[in-house]
Protein backbone atom coordinates (compact mmCIF):
# COMPACT_ATOMS: atom_id res chain seq x y z
CA UNK A 1 0.00 0.00 0.00
CA UNK A 2 2.74 2.25 0.73
CA UNK A 3 4.51 1.52 -2.43
CA UNK A 4 1.08 2.46 -4.29
CA UNK A 5 0.91 5.77 -2.32
CA UNK A 6 4.53 6.47 -3.18
CA UNK A 7 4.09 6.05 -7.09
CA UNK A 8 1.14 8.70 -6.85
CA UNK A 9 2.93 11.00 -4.54
CA UNK A 10 5.50 11.63 -6.95
CA UNK A 11 3.15 11.40 -10.23
CA UNK A 12 1.38 13.71 -8.43
CA UNK A 13 4.61 16.15 -7.67
CA UNK A 14 5.95 15.87 -11.54
CA UNK A 15 2.27 16.95 -12.87
CA UNK A 16 2.01 20.08 -10.49
CA UNK A 17 5.57 20.98 -11.51
CA UNK A 18 4.83 20.40 -14.91
CA UNK A 19 1.81 22.65 -14.58
CA UNK A 20 3.68 25.51 -12.80
CA UNK A 21 6.94 25.56 -13.99
CA UNK A 22 5.90 26.41 -17.76
CA UNK A 23 4.11 28.97 -16.41
CA UNK A 24 6.42 30.46 -14.08
CA UNK A 25 8.89 30.39 -17.49
CA UNK A 26 6.16 32.52 -19.50
CA UNK A 27 5.54 34.88 -16.38
CA UNK A 28 9.14 35.64 -16.21
CA UNK A 29 9.29 36.24 -20.19
CA UNK A 30 6.70 38.76 -20.05
CA UNK A 31 8.40 40.53 -17.07
CA UNK A 32 11.95 40.08 -18.20
CA UNK A 33 11.45 40.38 -22.09
CA UNK A 34 9.38 43.93 -21.21
CA UNK A 35 11.98 45.43 -18.93
CA UNK A 36 14.98 44.35 -21.31
CA UNK A 37 12.53 46.87 -24.03
CA UNK A 38 12.28 49.22 -21.64
CA UNK A 39 8.84 48.59 -20.68
CA UNK A 40 6.86 47.45 -17.80
CA UNK A 41 5.07 44.46 -18.76
CA UNK A 42 1.92 42.36 -17.40
CA UNK A 43 0.75 45.06 -14.50
CA UNK A 44 -3.04 44.91 -13.86
CA UNK A 45 -4.24 41.04 -14.36
CA UNK A 46 -3.82 39.78 -10.29
CA UNK A 47 -2.63 42.65 -8.80
CA UNK A 48 0.80 42.46 -7.79
CA UNK A 49 2.86 43.53 -10.79
CA UNK A 50 0.48 40.89 -12.75
CA UNK A 51 1.35 37.95 -11.54
CA UNK A 52 -2.15 36.16 -12.74
CA UNK A 53 -1.36 37.55 -16.57
CA UNK A 54 -0.92 33.91 -18.20
CA UNK A 55 -4.03 32.51 -15.73
CA UNK A 56 -6.28 35.38 -17.16
CA UNK A 57 -4.73 34.41 -20.82
CA UNK A 58 -5.85 30.56 -20.25
CA UNK A 59 -9.17 31.97 -19.35
CA UNK A 60 -9.30 33.29 -22.96
CA UNK A 61 -7.99 30.90 -24.72
CA UNK A 62 -10.58 28.21 -22.94
CA UNK A 63 -13.64 30.97 -23.86
CA UNK A 64 -12.28 30.88 -27.32
CA UNK A 65 -14.21 29.14 -30.12
CA UNK A 66 -12.17 25.40 -31.16
CA UNK A 67 -12.21 26.15 -35.33
CA UNK A 68 -10.86 23.29 -37.20
CA UNK A 69 -10.45 24.40 -40.73
CA UNK A 70 -12.82 22.30 -43.53
CA UNK A 71 -10.08 20.90 -45.63
CA UNK A 72 -8.12 19.67 -42.60
CA UNK A 73 -7.21 16.34 -41.67
CA UNK A 74 -9.17 16.34 -38.55
CA UNK A 75 -8.25 13.24 -36.68
CA UNK A 76 -4.82 14.68 -36.69
CA UNK A 77 -5.18 18.09 -36.73
CA UNK A 78 -7.10 17.41 -32.92
CA UNK A 79 -4.48 14.80 -32.01
CA UNK A 80 -1.52 17.30 -32.83
CA UNK A 81 -1.17 19.03 -29.40
CA UNK A 82 -1.13 16.14 -27.53
CA UNK A 83 1.66 14.96 -29.47
CA UNK A 84 3.90 17.59 -29.03
CA UNK A 85 2.42 18.49 -25.18
CA UNK A 86 2.57 15.09 -23.38
CA UNK A 87 6.45 14.01 -24.44
CA UNK A 88 7.89 16.84 -21.72
CA UNK A 89 5.69 15.67 -19.31
CA UNK A 90 6.82 11.99 -19.66
CA UNK A 91 10.67 13.28 -19.60
CA UNK A 92 9.97 15.42 -16.55
CA UNK A 93 9.43 12.18 -14.77
CA UNK A 94 12.97 11.16 -15.26
CA UNK A 95 14.84 14.23 -14.09
CA UNK A 96 16.37 13.77 -10.46
CA UNK A 97 15.56 17.16 -8.16
CA UNK A 98 18.00 15.66 -5.51
CA UNK A 99 20.26 13.38 -4.30
CA UNK A 100 19.21 9.47 -3.38
CA UNK A 101 15.86 9.03 -4.72
CA UNK A 102 14.45 12.58 -5.39
CA UNK A 103 13.43 11.76 -9.03
CA UNK A 104 9.77 10.86 -10.40
CA UNK A 105 11.25 7.23 -11.52
CA UNK A 106 14.85 6.24 -12.00
CA UNK A 107 15.28 5.20 -15.73
CA UNK A 108 17.92 2.96 -16.50
CA UNK A 109 18.89 4.37 -19.60
CA UNK A 110 17.74 7.85 -18.44
CA UNK A 111 19.53 9.97 -21.19
CA UNK A 112 18.47 7.84 -23.87
CA UNK A 113 15.00 8.14 -22.65
CA UNK A 114 14.89 11.84 -22.30
CA UNK A 115 16.58 12.17 -25.80
CA UNK A 116 14.11 9.80 -27.19
CA UNK A 117 10.86 10.78 -26.58
CA UNK A 118 12.03 14.45 -26.49
CA UNK A 119 12.25 13.76 -30.39
CA UNK A 120 8.85 12.38 -30.39
CA UNK A 121 7.47 15.62 -29.46
CA UNK A 122 8.33 17.29 -32.61
CA UNK A 123 6.43 15.07 -34.22
CA UNK A 124 3.30 16.94 -33.08
CA UNK A 125 4.49 20.31 -35.07
CA UNK A 126 4.82 17.78 -38.47
CA UNK A 127 1.52 16.25 -38.12
CA UNK A 128 0.16 19.84 -37.12
CA UNK A 129 1.85 21.26 -40.68
CA UNK A 130 0.70 18.86 -42.96
CA UNK A 131 -2.56 18.33 -41.50
CA UNK A 132 -3.90 22.10 -41.08
CA UNK A 133 -4.17 22.05 -45.39
CA UNK A 134 -2.63 25.64 -45.34
CA UNK A 135 0.67 26.30 -47.07
CA UNK A 136 2.34 28.50 -44.41
CA UNK A 137 1.52 25.25 -41.76
CA UNK A 138 3.31 23.01 -44.21
CA UNK A 139 6.40 25.02 -44.84
CA UNK A 140 6.64 25.35 -40.85
CA UNK A 141 6.58 21.54 -40.77
CA UNK A 142 9.33 21.15 -43.12
CA UNK A 143 11.44 24.04 -41.57
CA UNK A 144 10.73 21.61 -37.94
CA UNK A 145 12.06 18.11 -39.63
CA UNK A 146 14.39 19.87 -41.26
CA UNK A 147 15.95 21.74 -38.16
CA UNK A 148 15.07 18.45 -35.89
CA UNK A 149 16.86 16.25 -38.24
CA UNK A 150 20.35 18.54 -37.92
CA UNK A 151 19.99 19.58 -33.92
CA UNK A 152 19.79 16.10 -32.90
CA UNK A 153 22.88 14.96 -33.83
CA UNK A 154 24.90 17.04 -32.24
CA UNK A 155 22.41 16.92 -29.09
CA UNK A 156 22.82 12.92 -28.70
CA UNK A 157 26.71 13.21 -29.20
CA UNK A 158 26.90 15.87 -26.55
CA UNK A 159 24.63 13.84 -24.13
CA UNK A 160 27.25 10.66 -25.12
CA UNK A 161 30.31 12.42 -23.99
CA UNK A 162 28.70 13.29 -20.60
CA UNK A 163 27.51 9.57 -20.51
CA UNK A 164 31.12 8.36 -21.31
CA UNK A 165 32.23 10.57 -18.60
CA UNK A 166 29.77 9.33 -16.32
CA UNK A 167 30.65 5.48 -17.35
CA UNK A 168 26.52 5.06 -17.20
CA UNK A 169 23.42 6.52 -19.16
CA UNK A 170 21.75 6.90 -16.06
CA UNK A 171 20.64 10.51 -15.08
CA UNK A 172 21.03 9.98 -11.71
CA UNK A 173 24.11 7.90 -12.30
CA UNK A 174 25.75 10.67 -14.02
CA UNK A 175 24.80 13.26 -11.12
CA UNK A 176 26.37 10.47 -8.89
CA UNK A 177 29.49 10.70 -10.31
CA UNK A 178 29.62 14.46 -10.45
CA UNK A 179 33.00 15.75 -9.38
CA UNK A 180 32.69 19.84 -9.79
CA UNK A 181 35.94 19.89 -12.76
CA UNK A 182 33.45 17.73 -14.86
CA UNK A 183 31.99 21.48 -15.71
CA UNK A 184 35.10 22.85 -17.27
CA UNK A 185 35.89 19.77 -19.34
CA UNK A 186 32.87 19.35 -20.12
CA UNK A 187 31.83 23.15 -21.40
CA UNK A 188 31.45 22.43 -25.15
CA UNK A 189 29.37 19.91 -24.84
CA UNK A 190 27.18 21.72 -22.62
CA UNK A 191 27.26 24.72 -25.32
CA UNK A 192 26.61 22.13 -28.26
CA UNK A 193 23.56 21.10 -26.37
CA UNK A 194 22.08 23.78 -24.77
CA UNK A 195 21.87 24.99 -28.46
CA UNK A 196 20.90 22.29 -30.14
CA UNK A 197 18.11 21.64 -27.36
CA UNK A 198 17.22 25.60 -28.03
CA UNK A 199 16.91 24.52 -32.13
CA UNK A 200 15.06 21.33 -31.02
CA UNK A 201 12.57 23.60 -29.71
CA UNK A 202 12.27 26.65 -32.19
CA UNK A 203 12.88 28.81 -29.78
CA UNK A 204 15.00 32.49 -30.82
CA UNK A 205 17.33 32.82 -32.62
CA UNK A 206 16.38 28.93 -33.97
CA UNK A 207 12.37 29.67 -34.52
CA UNK A 208 12.68 29.63 -38.60
CA UNK A 209 9.98 26.94 -38.64
CA UNK A 210 7.65 29.43 -36.86
CA UNK A 211 8.67 32.82 -37.81
CA UNK A 212 5.89 34.63 -37.15
CA UNK A 213 6.33 37.59 -39.52
CA UNK A 214 6.80 35.15 -42.52
CA UNK A 215 5.02 32.44 -42.50
CA UNK A 216 2.80 33.22 -39.51
CA UNK A 217 3.52 30.77 -36.45
CA UNK A 218 3.96 28.19 -39.07
CA UNK A 219 2.56 24.09 -38.35
CA UNK A 220 0.37 26.68 -35.48
CA UNK A 221 -1.74 29.18 -38.26
CA UNK A 222 -4.53 27.30 -38.21
CA UNK A 223 -5.09 26.61 -34.31
CA UNK A 224 -7.32 28.39 -31.63
CA UNK A 225 -8.17 28.34 -28.53
CA UNK A 226 -7.19 25.39 -26.16
CA UNK A 227 -5.10 23.55 -28.43
CA UNK A 228 -3.16 26.67 -29.66
CA UNK A 229 -2.81 27.17 -26.28
CA UNK A 230 -1.32 23.37 -25.37
CA UNK A 231 1.52 24.22 -28.20
CA UNK A 232 2.27 27.77 -26.41
CA UNK A 233 2.18 25.53 -23.16
CA UNK A 234 4.63 22.97 -24.60
CA UNK A 235 7.13 25.22 -25.58
CA UNK A 236 7.55 26.11 -22.34
CA UNK A 237 7.38 22.87 -20.69
CA UNK A 238 10.32 21.98 -23.25
CA UNK A 239 12.08 25.23 -22.14
CA UNK A 240 12.08 23.48 -18.67
CA UNK A 241 12.93 19.99 -19.71
CA UNK A 242 16.01 21.72 -22.00
CA UNK A 243 16.94 23.46 -18.69
CA UNK A 244 16.73 20.90 -16.32
CA UNK A 245 18.75 18.72 -18.20
CA UNK A 246 21.31 20.76 -19.47
CA UNK A 247 21.68 21.48 -15.42
CA UNK A 248 21.38 17.76 -14.90
CA UNK A 249 24.40 16.97 -17.33
CA UNK A 250 26.93 19.54 -17.99
CA UNK A 251 26.25 21.53 -14.59
CA UNK A 252 25.93 18.82 -11.46
CA UNK A 253 22.12 19.22 -10.96
CA UNK A 254 21.79 18.87 -7.21
CA UNK A 255 25.49 19.19 -6.26
CA UNK A 256 26.23 22.92 -5.26
CA UNK A 257 29.46 24.52 -2.58
CA UNK A 258 26.90 23.99 0.04
CA UNK A 259 24.03 22.44 1.76
CA UNK A 260 23.95 19.55 -1.31
CA UNK A 261 21.98 17.02 0.95
CA UNK A 262 18.89 18.73 2.72
CA UNK A 263 18.93 21.47 -0.22
CA UNK A 264 19.99 19.57 -3.29
CA UNK A 265 16.50 20.56 -5.05
CA UNK A 266 17.22 23.82 -4.48
CA UNK A 267 20.27 23.82 -6.13
CA UNK A 268 18.99 22.07 -9.41
CA UNK A 269 15.84 24.73 -9.33
CA UNK A 270 18.35 27.79 -9.24
CA UNK A 271 20.60 26.35 -12.11
CA UNK A 272 17.31 25.85 -13.90
CA UNK A 273 16.07 29.44 -13.32
CA UNK A 274 19.09 30.87 -14.54
CA UNK A 275 19.15 28.82 -17.66
CA UNK A 276 15.53 29.82 -18.66
CA UNK A 277 17.05 33.72 -18.03
CA UNK A 278 19.49 32.79 -20.81
CA UNK A 279 16.73 30.85 -22.84
CA UNK A 280 14.66 34.55 -22.65
CA UNK A 281 17.09 36.49 -22.60
CA UNK A 282 18.29 35.04 -26.68
CA UNK A 283 15.14 35.39 -27.66
CA UNK A 284 15.35 38.96 -26.99
CA UNK A 285 19.27 40.03 -28.23
CA UNK A 286 19.71 37.90 -31.44
CA UNK A 287 17.66 38.19 -34.46
CA UNK A 288 15.83 35.02 -36.28
CA UNK A 289 19.12 32.62 -38.61
CA UNK A 290 17.99 32.39 -42.27
CA UNK A 291 17.65 28.40 -42.61
CA UNK A 292 20.72 27.97 -44.26
CA UNK A 293 23.00 29.47 -41.34
CA UNK A 294 20.18 27.11 -39.46
CA UNK A 295 21.98 23.86 -41.40
CA UNK A 296 25.36 25.26 -41.75
CA UNK A 297 25.81 25.94 -38.19
CA UNK A 298 24.15 22.65 -36.93
CA UNK A 299 26.61 20.53 -39.24
CA UNK A 300 29.68 23.02 -39.74
CA UNK A 301 29.93 24.20 -36.23
CA UNK A 302 27.94 22.17 -33.87
CA UNK A 303 28.57 18.17 -34.78
CA UNK A 304 32.28 18.72 -35.15
CA UNK A 305 32.74 20.62 -31.85
CA UNK A 306 30.76 17.56 -30.43
CA UNK A 307 32.54 15.12 -31.84
CA UNK A 308 35.89 17.12 -30.45
CA UNK A 309 33.95 17.09 -27.08
CA UNK A 310 34.01 13.23 -27.10
CA UNK A 311 37.55 12.86 -28.53
CA UNK A 312 38.53 14.90 -25.07
CA UNK A 313 36.33 13.26 -22.77
CA UNK A 314 38.31 9.80 -24.29
CA UNK A 315 41.45 11.09 -24.00
CA UNK A 316 40.82 12.51 -20.53
CA UNK A 317 38.99 9.48 -18.95
CA UNK A 318 42.00 7.05 -20.24
CA UNK A 319 44.90 9.24 -18.52
CA UNK A 320 42.84 9.83 -15.14
CA UNK A 321 42.46 6.04 -15.21
CA UNK B 1 15.10 -32.24 -29.27
CA UNK B 2 12.84 -29.67 -26.93
CA UNK B 3 10.11 -28.75 -28.49
CA UNK B 4 9.44 -25.97 -26.23
CA UNK B 5 10.95 -23.98 -23.25
CA UNK B 6 10.74 -26.16 -20.33
CA UNK B 7 10.08 -24.65 -17.16
CA UNK B 8 7.09 -22.65 -17.42
CA UNK B 9 5.19 -23.98 -20.23
CA UNK B 10 2.52 -22.04 -22.23
CA UNK B 11 -0.65 -22.71 -20.49
CA UNK B 12 -1.57 -20.05 -17.27
CA UNK B 13 0.14 -17.29 -18.61
CA UNK B 14 1.70 -14.67 -16.78
CA UNK B 15 0.21 -11.32 -16.75
CA UNK B 16 3.09 -9.58 -18.74
CA UNK B 17 2.83 -12.71 -21.15
CA UNK B 18 -0.94 -11.86 -21.66
CA UNK B 19 0.35 -8.04 -21.88
CA UNK B 20 3.59 -8.50 -24.72
CA UNK B 21 0.65 -10.65 -26.81
CA UNK B 22 -2.08 -7.75 -26.84
CA UNK B 23 0.88 -5.18 -27.94
CA UNK B 24 1.99 -7.42 -30.49
CA UNK B 25 -1.45 -7.86 -32.01
CA UNK B 26 -1.74 -4.36 -31.82
CA UNK B 27 1.27 -3.63 -33.18
CA UNK B 28 0.73 -6.37 -36.12
CA UNK B 29 -2.55 -4.28 -36.68
CA UNK B 30 -0.78 -0.99 -36.93
CA UNK B 31 1.40 -2.44 -39.32
CA UNK B 32 -1.24 -3.65 -41.70
CA UNK B 33 -2.67 -0.75 -41.83
CA UNK B 34 0.39 1.00 -42.47
CA UNK B 35 0.52 -0.74 -45.36
CA UNK B 36 -2.79 -1.01 -46.96
CA UNK B 37 -3.96 2.79 -46.23
CA UNK B 38 -4.90 5.15 -48.85
CA UNK B 39 -3.73 8.34 -47.28
CA UNK B 40 0.09 8.23 -47.39
CA UNK B 41 0.69 10.28 -44.11
CA UNK B 42 -1.25 7.88 -42.65
CA UNK B 43 0.41 5.21 -43.43
CA UNK B 44 3.63 7.21 -41.81
CA UNK B 45 1.75 7.77 -38.50
CA UNK B 46 0.80 4.31 -38.16
CA UNK B 47 3.90 2.92 -38.88
CA UNK B 48 4.96 5.39 -35.57
CA UNK B 49 2.30 3.53 -33.73
CA UNK B 50 3.96 -0.20 -35.19
CA UNK B 51 7.46 1.38 -33.92
CA UNK B 52 6.30 2.93 -30.51
CA UNK B 53 4.84 -1.43 -29.94
CA UNK B 54 8.09 -2.54 -30.96
CA UNK B 55 9.78 -0.60 -28.15
CA UNK B 56 7.12 -1.34 -25.82
CA UNK B 57 7.67 -4.87 -26.61
CA UNK B 58 11.52 -4.63 -25.82
CA UNK B 59 10.46 -2.81 -22.47
CA UNK B 60 8.13 -5.56 -21.36
CA UNK B 61 11.72 -7.91 -22.43
CA UNK B 62 13.59 -5.90 -20.05
CA UNK B 63 15.72 -4.75 -23.08
CA UNK B 64 15.47 -0.90 -21.62
CA UNK B 65 18.10 0.39 -23.63
CA UNK B 66 17.32 -0.97 -26.98
CA UNK B 67 13.55 -0.23 -26.53
CA UNK B 68 14.62 4.08 -26.44
CA UNK B 69 16.97 3.63 -28.75
CA UNK B 70 14.41 1.95 -31.06
CA UNK B 71 12.07 5.03 -30.25
CA UNK B 72 15.23 7.58 -30.91
CA UNK B 73 16.26 6.14 -34.08
CA UNK B 74 13.04 5.04 -35.89
CA UNK B 75 10.62 7.53 -34.57
CA UNK B 76 13.12 10.21 -33.85
CA UNK B 77 14.48 10.22 -37.22
CA UNK B 78 13.43 7.70 -39.68
CA UNK B 79 9.65 8.47 -39.34
CA UNK B 80 10.71 12.46 -39.71
CA UNK B 81 12.80 11.97 -42.74
CA UNK B 82 9.72 9.73 -44.29
CA UNK B 83 7.43 12.59 -43.34
CA UNK B 84 9.78 15.12 -44.56
CA UNK B 85 9.94 13.27 -48.45
CA UNK B 86 5.85 12.85 -47.74
CA UNK B 87 5.61 16.63 -46.87
CA UNK B 88 8.49 17.99 -50.01
CA UNK B 89 6.41 15.87 -52.24
CA UNK B 90 3.43 17.69 -51.67
CA UNK B 91 1.44 15.17 -50.42
CA UNK B 92 -2.42 15.16 -49.77
CA UNK B 93 -4.88 15.58 -47.19
CA UNK B 94 -7.46 12.69 -47.89
CA UNK B 95 -7.02 9.76 -50.10
CA UNK B 96 -4.22 9.37 -52.90
CA UNK B 97 -6.03 5.96 -54.81
CA UNK B 98 -3.13 7.00 -57.83
CA UNK B 99 -0.29 6.10 -55.52
CA UNK B 100 -0.55 2.13 -55.92
CA UNK B 101 2.68 0.26 -57.88
CA UNK B 102 -0.10 -2.22 -59.41
CA UNK B 103 2.59 -4.79 -57.24
CA UNK B 104 0.45 -5.83 -54.93
CA UNK B 105 -0.10 -9.74 -54.82
CA UNK B 106 4.00 -9.92 -55.33
CA UNK B 107 4.69 -7.83 -52.28
CA UNK B 108 2.23 -9.83 -50.54
CA UNK B 109 4.35 -13.11 -51.23
CA UNK B 110 7.69 -11.40 -50.48
CA UNK B 111 6.42 -10.36 -47.42
CA UNK B 112 4.67 -13.77 -46.30
CA UNK B 113 8.34 -15.09 -47.59
CA UNK B 114 10.50 -13.03 -45.40
CA UNK B 115 8.05 -13.17 -42.69
CA UNK B 116 8.00 -17.01 -42.24
CA UNK B 117 12.02 -17.32 -42.79
CA UNK B 118 12.17 -14.47 -39.91
CA UNK B 119 9.78 -16.66 -37.36
CA UNK B 120 11.29 -19.71 -38.35
CA UNK B 121 14.99 -18.25 -37.99
CA UNK B 122 13.85 -16.93 -34.29
CA UNK B 123 11.79 -19.98 -33.34
CA UNK B 124 14.29 -21.85 -33.99
CA UNK B 125 16.88 -20.05 -32.38
CA UNK B 126 15.18 -19.25 -29.02
CA UNK B 127 12.75 -21.24 -28.53
CA UNK B 128 14.35 -23.16 -25.51
CA UNK B 129 15.37 -19.96 -23.88
CA UNK B 130 13.07 -18.04 -21.40
CA UNK B 131 13.90 -14.82 -19.47
CA UNK B 132 13.36 -14.91 -16.02
CA UNK B 133 11.18 -11.45 -15.19
CA UNK B 134 11.83 -11.45 -11.59
CA UNK B 135 15.15 -12.38 -11.16
CA UNK B 136 18.22 -9.79 -12.21
CA UNK B 137 17.18 -7.77 -15.14
CA UNK B 138 18.74 -9.61 -18.23
CA UNK B 139 18.49 -6.47 -20.73
CA UNK B 140 19.69 -3.46 -19.18
CA UNK B 141 21.70 -1.29 -21.05
CA UNK B 142 25.21 -2.46 -18.61
CA UNK B 143 24.61 -6.29 -20.15
CA UNK B 144 23.60 -5.19 -23.43
CA UNK B 145 26.93 -3.22 -23.91
CA UNK B 146 28.61 -6.40 -22.41
CA UNK B 147 27.08 -8.63 -24.92
CA UNK B 148 27.67 -6.38 -27.90
CA UNK B 149 31.36 -6.05 -27.01
CA UNK B 150 32.16 -9.04 -25.81
CA UNK B 151 30.79 -10.87 -28.26
CA UNK B 152 29.56 -9.45 -30.97
CA UNK B 153 32.27 -6.96 -31.45
CA UNK B 154 33.02 -8.45 -35.67
CA UNK B 155 29.87 -8.14 -36.90
CA UNK B 156 29.18 -4.53 -35.08
CA UNK B 157 32.41 -3.43 -36.40
CA UNK B 158 31.32 -4.36 -39.91
CA UNK B 159 27.89 -2.65 -39.73
CA UNK B 160 29.62 0.87 -38.60
CA UNK B 161 32.05 0.56 -41.23
CA UNK B 162 28.83 -0.21 -43.91
CA UNK B 163 27.35 2.88 -42.53
CA UNK B 164 30.35 5.00 -43.06
CA UNK B 165 31.01 3.73 -46.38
CA UNK B 166 26.71 4.86 -46.76
CA UNK B 167 28.14 8.24 -45.38
CA UNK B 168 30.66 8.84 -47.61
CA UNK B 169 28.58 7.73 -50.77
CA UNK B 170 25.82 10.34 -49.90
CA UNK B 171 28.29 13.09 -49.24
CA UNK B 172 30.14 12.09 -52.48
CA UNK B 173 26.49 11.65 -54.80
CA UNK B 174 25.67 15.44 -53.40
CA UNK B 175 29.27 16.72 -54.03
CA UNK B 176 28.97 15.49 -57.41
CA UNK B 177 25.69 17.25 -58.36
CA UNK B 178 26.89 20.50 -56.96
CA UNK B 179 30.31 20.27 -58.86
CA UNK B 180 28.50 19.83 -62.51
CA UNK B 181 25.74 22.96 -61.58
CA UNK B 182 28.83 25.49 -61.11
CA UNK B 183 29.02 27.62 -57.70
CA UNK B 184 25.46 27.26 -56.01
CA UNK B 185 25.46 30.20 -53.90
CA UNK B 186 26.29 30.26 -50.26
CA UNK B 187 22.84 31.44 -49.47
CA UNK B 188 21.34 28.74 -51.82
CA UNK B 189 18.67 27.71 -49.15
CA UNK B 190 18.28 24.00 -50.68
CA UNK B 191 22.36 23.62 -51.47
CA UNK B 192 22.58 23.02 -47.43
CA UNK B 193 19.66 21.11 -46.44
CA UNK B 194 19.80 18.94 -48.73
CA UNK B 195 22.73 16.86 -47.77
CA UNK B 196 21.37 17.59 -44.48
CA UNK B 197 18.50 14.90 -44.85
CA UNK B 198 19.87 11.37 -46.18
CA UNK B 199 23.23 11.88 -43.99
CA UNK B 200 20.82 12.43 -41.06
CA UNK B 201 20.53 8.47 -39.67
CA UNK B 202 23.56 7.24 -41.05
CA UNK B 203 25.21 10.13 -39.72
CA UNK B 204 24.18 9.24 -36.31
CA UNK B 205 24.23 5.95 -36.71
CA UNK B 206 28.50 6.57 -37.74
CA UNK B 207 28.65 9.28 -34.43
CA UNK B 208 27.30 6.48 -31.43
CA UNK B 209 29.71 4.29 -33.46
CA UNK B 210 33.14 6.42 -32.59
CA UNK B 211 31.34 7.21 -29.11
CA UNK B 212 31.07 3.67 -27.79
CA UNK B 213 34.75 3.18 -29.24
CA UNK B 214 35.88 5.55 -27.42
CA UNK B 215 33.91 4.23 -24.45
CA UNK B 216 35.71 0.85 -25.29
Amino acid sequence: MTGTLDVVVRLLAVFVAFLVLPLVVGQTEHKVMAHMQGRLGPMYAGGFHGWAQLVADGVKFAQKEDVVPAGADRRIFQLAPAVALLPYLLVLVAIPIGPGNQVGQSVDAGIFFVLAVMGVGVLGSMMAGWASANKFSLLGGLRTAAQLLAYELPMVLAAASVAMAAGTVSLVGVLDAFHWWWVPWQIVGGLVFFTAGLAELQRPPFDMPVADSEIIFGAYTEYTGLRFALFLLSEYAGIVVLCGLTTVLFLGGWHGPFGADGLGWLWTLLKTAVLAFVVIWLRVSYPRLREDQLQKLAWTVLIPLALAQIALTGVVKVVIQ
Amino acid sequence: MTLAAAGPGFLSPTGVEIAFLLVGIATLGAALVAVTTKQLVHAALWLVVALGGLAVEYLLLTAEFIAWVQVLIYVGSVVVLLLFGLMLTKAPIGRSPDADSGNRWAALAVAVASAAALVWVVVDAFRTTWIDLDGVVQGSTKVSGQYLFRHWVLPFEALSVLLLAALVGAIVLSRHKDGRAGAAGPADPAGPADPAGPAGPAGSAGGSDSRQNGAR
